[in-house]
């Protein structure tokens, strides 16, 4: 076998029965380590399943979307615009949209309420997502008890309860006729939540847009390319802020690592000069304290990452949920598609071992660098 | 042969604790020769051993050394000249790899790992097959009669145990030169007598030898071919014969 | 200034790796004005130790800088959504004017690190530091492209916002437009494509005899770079155009995508690998009669232009194969 991987072997070895001797100490750092890189990844893992989330959501939403805006802000947008929008050239479609949100007292959740053209769906009758039906306790043919505007509760059929792949997305819906969704607000006639615009060519949206408010400058036109990026850049800055914050505890870390690596025992620093004695030279010493670190460092990105990962994925990222996902109590049980992406992976590698590295390559020189007739001294 | 000219070695140079260890001290070391060092402790034995051995490069004066086959290193014949005064660390320790074995007064074995581990760590950075490494190990452990105690952990030995596995760690990267730094210091009279008895066997085996040592047993020793006394860092005058 | 973790992992990355060439370059240059290796006192002792922690660190500064040229492409293509317009990574590098500079930087001290490294792999070699002093003038140049780097990476990443309209790379590498990246994708395709395979079998040619007779490597360095160049160019110019099979993509970032079966990533590791050991060899030569250097140089220049040599020819395998057995055919 060559000789130089011989000697990487070799060394490696003792780095290993050196870790194991030193079991205390490396696994109080192992411990630490590994933690950090748990609440660094959980949160990287987080975000990134709920943009893929968000993304999900937005797949269905329309292109366009026009809202109404009256001294700044959100007002139902009388349907009759839909008319005069549909002219534009370049608009393939126009439709109103009636949505809203209930909060509902009895759960203190939000529910989303959309008005469904489905045909299949009965007058006062509901289809309801897996969140509702789980914080509400009803299952297919109970009755869900809304408040309508002047405070008396209509009674609501469940008729179906969606099966979704991705729970974010349709959890907290309900649907319902539009005519029951115009008589439980006493939503003005004649006037819609919104309108959804959808052009042939997805490329001449922008022009429409700017028509739109050319022709009608009481109102708001949304693109969807839009919504997508604000998602991303919100869930980019909370992450962002979160890590901020957690750089705190990666320094505190550093400083931990540090202090590990450069407090050596007297017992490890005898231990070195021995081996700078009988012939091991500051080369082998620093590969010695490499292979010991990337043992360590790995072995914590490895565990680290793993448990981040069951955390999101397999417990819904039950620690701190709260925190970054921010609206509703209504999914303690939501679950979010696994993904493995290796980009992720990679940073989250550079983000919690190149500080590790960094702050003990001064140290592990310190080390190294013992005079080899500091043994014969002592 | 092993060549000290006008070898000088200070700390803290230019401070008000300057201290000059060894100072001018010339000397030769002839081949297959038992060379005795021989002075009170804080005369400067050890720290000439260690400018000898490669351990840590003199202030000034030069060594040089021939016949030790270390000089394919330096792309030469292997018993060229070579003088490894102004050398860096990593070509001393590739000298002192191949051609110096150490045995230490403190015996200075890591705890914890076997005796075994303890053996064959000099040859760990040499890149040598582990398995060739652990039978030429178990071998030198079985030369000195400890190869029962082989996995045990070395804060379990005896003294005299002890020295032995030293003894067999000094001979892993089969040296040339045997240094040993007041081997007899942690023994009693009979240890230190088989001690002698094993020195002999390395002369006869054609090794250089240098012993520093206060110790009677030593230095009155019948095969001691010289006897170098120092004191303050100089040699006595006259003290070779 | 945009939050996003690999935002935060380069800026981190870059940070320590520029904190560490600092400190190395502080030191070299004391290295520089105080080394004396005849001289056994304790600065030179404690001079002869820092060695071993410069080199350690330029170590982990070229790792790093190896692998944050490809964390920048693909942070760049991952906020490509943040900006109407872009489309990958060349849109979000076109954000301001400081990306494509960034990127350049990054490759330049890729290089400048490798060929670090490599001289002081042959330094060590020698029992007289016999280049001590080349070496350590070398780091210098080193220390304020890194620093430059960090406040490049600083003045891009804090001045991206969102919403920033940018063209994606559909339109900047497209014909019509001026700037660099135009002119490259609009250079002519035949020339390009002779210049290519000629520089390409030049340094081929002039690598194998260097390799065998250990001579020329001043010839072999300078086609090393130009291969390099020529090649980049060439990326943009035509090659991607094969693995894309699209007539106006030019984009030299897309191919390192899974949709590409990642084929950027051996394409630029062969590149850059074979230029950087190229070009080392051009470096050591000046110093191949040192005594104390007088076989260790030669071997080390046989073995380096025998792994340019070999990785130039796995790129032109692979460039090849794209142009040959790509369905897709250049119009004149």
């Amino acid at each position: 076998m060559n000789r130089s991987l011989q000697r990487h072997l070799n060394i490696l070895d003792f780095a290993l029965s050196s870790l194991w001797r030193r079991k205390g100490k490396n696994l109080a750092l192992l411990a630490v380590y590994t933690l950090i890189i748990f609440i660094i990844a959980s949160i990287v893992f987080f975000t990134q399943a709920l943009k893929r989330e968000a993304d999900l959501v937005l797949q269905d939403a329309p292109d366009l979307v026009v809202q109404r805006m009256v001294a700044g802000r959100h007002d139902p947008i009388p349907v009759s615009y839909g008319t005069g929008i549909a002219a534009i050239r370049g608009v393939s479609e126009v439709t109103p949209r009636f949505w809203g949100y209930y909060y509902d007292p009895v759960t203190g959740a939000n529910f989303t309420l959309v008005a469904s053209d489905d045909q299949e769906l009965k007058p006062e009758a509901i289809s309801i997502g897996s969140g509702v039906a789980r914080t509400s306790r009803i299952s297919i043919g109970d009755f869900l008890p809304l408040k309508d505007i002047k405070g008396s509760p209509v009674l609501f059929s469940v008729q179906k309860i969606f099966p979704s792949s991705s729970e974010l997305v349709a959890a907290d819906l309900i649907q319902l006729r539009q005519e029951d969704f115009q008589r439980l607000f006493d939503f003005p006639a004649g006037r819609a939540t919104d309108l959804a615009v959808s052009a042939g060519n997805p490329a001449e949206l922008e022009t429409i847009a700017a028509k739109i408010v050319h022709d009608f400058p009481d109102t708001r036109p949304i693109l969807k390319s839009e919504m997508i990026r604000t998602y991303d850049s919100v869930f980019d800055w909370r992450s962002g802020m979160v890590l901020v914050v957690l750089a705190v505890a990666v320094l505190s870390f550093i400083i931990f690592a540090w202090d590990k690596a450069t407090g050596l025992s007297a017992e490890e620093k005898k231990e070195i000069g021995i081996l700078k004695s009988i012939g091991w030279e500051t080369t082998d010493v620093l590969l010695l304290k490499s292979w010991e670190g990337i043992v360590i460092s790995l072995s914590a990105f490895l565990f680290g990452v793993s448990l981040g990962y069951l955390h999101v994925f397999f417990f819904s990222a039950s620690l701190f949920e709260h925190a970054l996902k921010g609206w509703s109590v209504l999914y303690p049980e939501f679950k979010l598609t696994p993904v493995i992406d290796p980009y992720l992976i990679c940073l989250l590698f550079l983000l919690s071992v190149g500080p590790y590295v960094a702050a003990t390559v001064v140290p592990s020189w310190l080390a190294a660098t013992v005079d080899p007739d500091a043994a014969m001294r002592s | 042969m092993i060549e000290v000219i006008e070898v000088s070695k200070s700390f803290n140079v230019g401070k008000v604790n300057q201290f000059d260890a060894v100072s001018r001290v010339s000397c030769r070391i002839a081949p297959g020769e038992l060379t005795i060092l021989k002075g009170p402790s804080g005369s400067g034995k050890t720290t000439l051993m260690t400018l000898i051995g490669c351990m840590a490069r003199p202030s000034s004066g030069r060594i040089v050394l021939s016949g030790i086959g270390a000089g394919s290193l330096f792309g030469q014949q292997p018993d060229a000249e070579i003088e490894i005064t102004s050398l860096p660390e990593r070509f001393l320790t590739g000298i002192r790899r191949s051609a110096f074995g150490f045995i230490f007064q403190q015996f200075n074995l890591v705890r914890g790992i076997s005796v075994l581990e303890n053996v064959m760590l000099p040859a760990y950075p040499t890149g040598v097959n582990h398995k060739v490494l652990r039978e030429r190990a178990l071998t030198l452990l079985e030369t000195f009669n400890i190869a029962r105690h082989a996995s045990s952990q070395v804060g379990l030995l005896s003294g005299g145990e002890m020295q032995r596995v030293a003894i067999a760690r000094a001979l892993i990267n089969d040296p040339s030169v045997i240094i040993a730094d007041e081997p007899t210091a942690h023994l009693d009279s009979r240890l230190s007598r088989e001690f002698m008895a094993l020195i002999e066997g390395f002369k006869s085996a054609g090794k250089t030898v240098l012993i520093a040592s206060h110790d009677p047993i030593v230095f009155d020793s019948p095969l001691a071919d010289q006897v170098i006394e120092m004191r303050d860092g100089a040699l006595i005058d006259g003290s070779r014969p | 200034m945009i939050m996003h973790p690999g935002v935060l992992a380069l800026f981190t990355g870059s940070l320590l790796t520029s904190a560490m060439i600092l400190y190395a370059g502080w030191y070299g240059v004391r290295i520089l004005r105080n080394w004396d290796l005849s001289s056994g006192s304790e600065l030179q002792l404690a001079l002869e130790k820092r060695t071993y922690l410069i080199s350690t660190l330029l170590t982990y500064a070229l790792g790093f800088e190896l692998i944050s040229l490809f964390l920048f492409v693909f942070t760049a293509d991952r906020l490509h959504l943040l900006f109407s317009g872009a489309m990958c990574a060349a849109g979000t590098l076109n954000a301001n004017g400081f990306g494509y500079p960034l990127l350049i930087l990054k490759l330049v001290n890729f290089l400048l690190a490798g060929i670090w490294l490599i001289v002081n792999h042959a330094d060590n070699q020698g029992y007289d530091y016999p280049l001590i002093r080349f070496k350590y003038l070398l780091l210098v140049p080193l220390v304020p492209w890194s620093l430059l780097e960090f406040s490049y990476l600083f003045a891009y990443f804090s001045g991206l916002h969102a919403d920033v309209i940018t063209s994606c790379c559909g339109s900047l590498f497209s014909l019509e437009r001026p700037g660099i990246a135009g002119d490259l994708a609009s250079l002519p395709v035949e020339p390009m494509r002779l210049a290519f395979f000629g520089t390409l079998a030049a340094t081929l040619v002039s690598g194998l005899y260097s390799w065998r007779s250990g001579k020329g490597c001043y010839p072999f360095a300078v086609l090393s770079l130009a291969t390099l160049l020529v090649s980049l160019a060439s990326l943009v110019s035509f090659i991607c155009l094969y693995i894309y099979q699209l007539p106006s993509h030019h984009c030299p970032f897309c191919i390192l995508q899974g949709e590409y079966h990642y084929l950027g990533y051996p394409i630029y590791a062969t590149l850059l690998g074979g230029a950087l050991a190229g070009m080392g060899t051009g470096f050591l030569h000046p110093w191949r009669r040192r005594g104390s250097l007088s076989r260790a140089i030669p071997r080390l220049q046989r073995r380096l232009a025998a792994t340019s040599v070999l990785l130039f020819a796995v790129f032109l395998a692979i460039a090849s194969y794209q142009m040959i057995f790509s369905p897709f055919r250049l119009g004149r």
